[in-house]
């Protein structure tokens, strides 16, 4: 059995006997380098959730989402009852987009979208059709998020997976990011799960947490698992937070 | 009136270029410009032979070029090391072994390349080529710059990435191979990085820097045969030249903000 156990798997993408159920993790291990990133994690996600993953820098959110998608091997199950899911990468992996001379269409083109449904679906997170034609590596930081909210939305993925879509913008900007985001989510009944360290957008968006530092430290909706013992064992410190009134 | 050879040089010479040019865009976005230099090199083995035997030197630097890039593309897959590094074990060790056999005489050759020779066949074989390398190219482009920006992204998009890169790869191969004929094995690195860095300074948006690139790198040769009938100097040394000096002047026009 031990045998079996080492061997690396590939997420499936099956029907699952829980028609709600969009993912399913069991005894999730990565190691990279030979150093366990992640051990032993398991968890759901219903279909139209939004699941938070928070954690500590190092805490392997990003491998997590990376091992979701089977860029990397791992053992353990990774069960997908949805089929079309979109991943965007945290900006800093966006490698070499000072380099190529790449403008949004040509961003738009990589995917082989069509120029009429490019426009629309920028102009659905409020950006301007003048931005069609500007290089990448000169969009603002918050142009360039909601470009990519809008690239990775542009064909109708029904899950989106997300890692950090707000480092390095302010709180306007979050904000922003965060109501396009929930606007979508709401329209299009998207699966998300998204990393983040905002806490208030767990409380403002997330149906459920994961607390993620290498192994799950908690689970469940917010109003029960994010409790200051619960942060201080996720972050090594006390973090005083502000509790949101869910509305 | 052209004469004949030069005719030859200039058609062999311009589809050379052309088509390095355009692969050396996407080089250049892979930030692997300098590894054409190592990748020509590493053909020596394979000119020493074809001197010997008096077989064609693109073949021989062909043929050494793809076992060497399979046998990289399996190490990387392998050890995880970055492609430079790999390309330099490999290509450090085949110059070693190529000089063991090398003939003192065609080092020159081997080293700048030689284009006076040139047959009918030799020459429809490499437009042929050129032409066959710059198709290959064209339909994996896209690709290989989505892999660039993120192979993650690219993987997640279901992009078969090992796929790609061993194309991609094995286009590299051919066209180092037809180029080491026109400017030999020292100076490939050249055909492929300066047209593409050319490209880059003017350019506004991908597809001006893809085609750009085969522009510059087919307008560079094109100079480069000139210079050589005129001032009868060795046409490899001489269409690098010309190569830089249409990048010296690209970045004059370099727009600021680009």
């Amino acid at each position: 059995m031990g045998d079996v156990k080492d061997v690396y798997n590939y997420p499936t993408k099956n029907k699952m006997k829980d028609k709600n159920t969009a993912l399913k993790v069991n005894n999730l291990t990565v190691t990279l380098n030979e150093q366990k990133i992640i051990e032993d994690l398991s968890f759901k996600v219903k279909r139209g959730e939004t699941l938070v993953v928070l954690g500590p820098n190092g805490a392997g959110k990003t491998t997590l989402l990376r091992a979701l998608l089977g860029l990397i091997p791992y053992k353990g199950e990774v069960k997908w009852a949805v089929k079309n899911i979109s991943y965007l990468p945290p900006k800093e992996l966006m490698q070499r987009k000072e380099i190529l001379p790449l403008t949004v269409e040509d961003f738009y083109d990589l995917k082989e979208v069509k120029k009429t449904k490019a426009i629309e679906s920028l102009k659905s997170v409020g950006l301007e059709i003048d931005i069609f034609e500007k290089r990448i590596a000169h969009l603002s930081t918050g142009q360039f998020q909601r470009m990519s909210i809008s690239w990775a939305l542009v064909d109708n993925p029904d899950t989106l997976l997300f890692d950090e879509p707000t480092s390095g913008i302010d709180i306007g900007g979050t904000e922003t990011i965060y109501s396009l985001l929930h606007g979508f989510w709401k329209k299009q009944n998207l699966t998300i799960i998204l990393v983040t360290h905002e806490l208030s957008v767990v409380w403002e968006h997330a149906d459920n947490v994961l607390c993620l530092n290498k192994r799950g430290v908690c689970y469940g909706a917010p109003a029960h698992v994010l409790t200051t013992k619960n942060l201080k064992q996720l972050y090594g410190v006390g973090v005083k937070y502000y509790k949101h009134k869910k509305t | 009136m052209i004469d004949e050879k030069i005719f030859l040089a200039l058609l062999m010479t311009v589809s050379i270029g052309t088509a390095a040019g355009y692969l050396g865009t996407l080089m250049l976005s892979k930030r692997m410009s300098l590894v054409g230099g190592p990748l020509g090199h590493l053909t020596l083995p394979g000119i020493t032979l074809a001197l010997i035997y008096g077989f064609d030197v693109s073949v021989g630097a062909f043929l050494i070029l793809t076992l060497a890039i399979i046998l990289i593309w399996l190490l990387e897959r392998k050890t995880k090391l970055p492609l430079e590094t790999l390309t330099a074990i490999v290509f450090s060790s085949s110059v070693a072994v190529a000089f063991l056999f090398l003939p003192e005489e065609e080092v020159v050759q081997a080293l700048i390349g030689d284009i006076s020779q040139l047959s009918y066949t030799t020459t429809f074989l490499s437009v042929l080529l050129s032409v066959f390398a710059f198709i290959i190219i064209y339909r994996v482009y896209k690709k290989i710059v989505f892999i660039a920006l993120s192979e993650d992204l690219a993987k997640s998009e279901g992009i078969k990435v090992d796929k790609y890169n061993l194309i991609y790869l094995l286009a590299v191969a051919l066209v180092i191979g037809l180029g080491v004929r026109v400017v030999g094995s020292l100076l490939t690195a050249a055909i492929v990085s300066i047209p593409a860095a050319t490209s880059r300074n003017l350019s506004n948006n991908l597809k001006q820097y893809a085609y750009g690139g085969a522009l510059a790198g087919g307008l560079a040769a094109a100079i480069g045969i000139f210079v050589y009938q005129i001032f009868s100097i060795p046409a490899g040394p001489s269409i690098i030249i010309s190569s830089a000096g249409l990048f010296a002047i690209s970045t004059v026009f370099k727009k600021t903000n680009i």
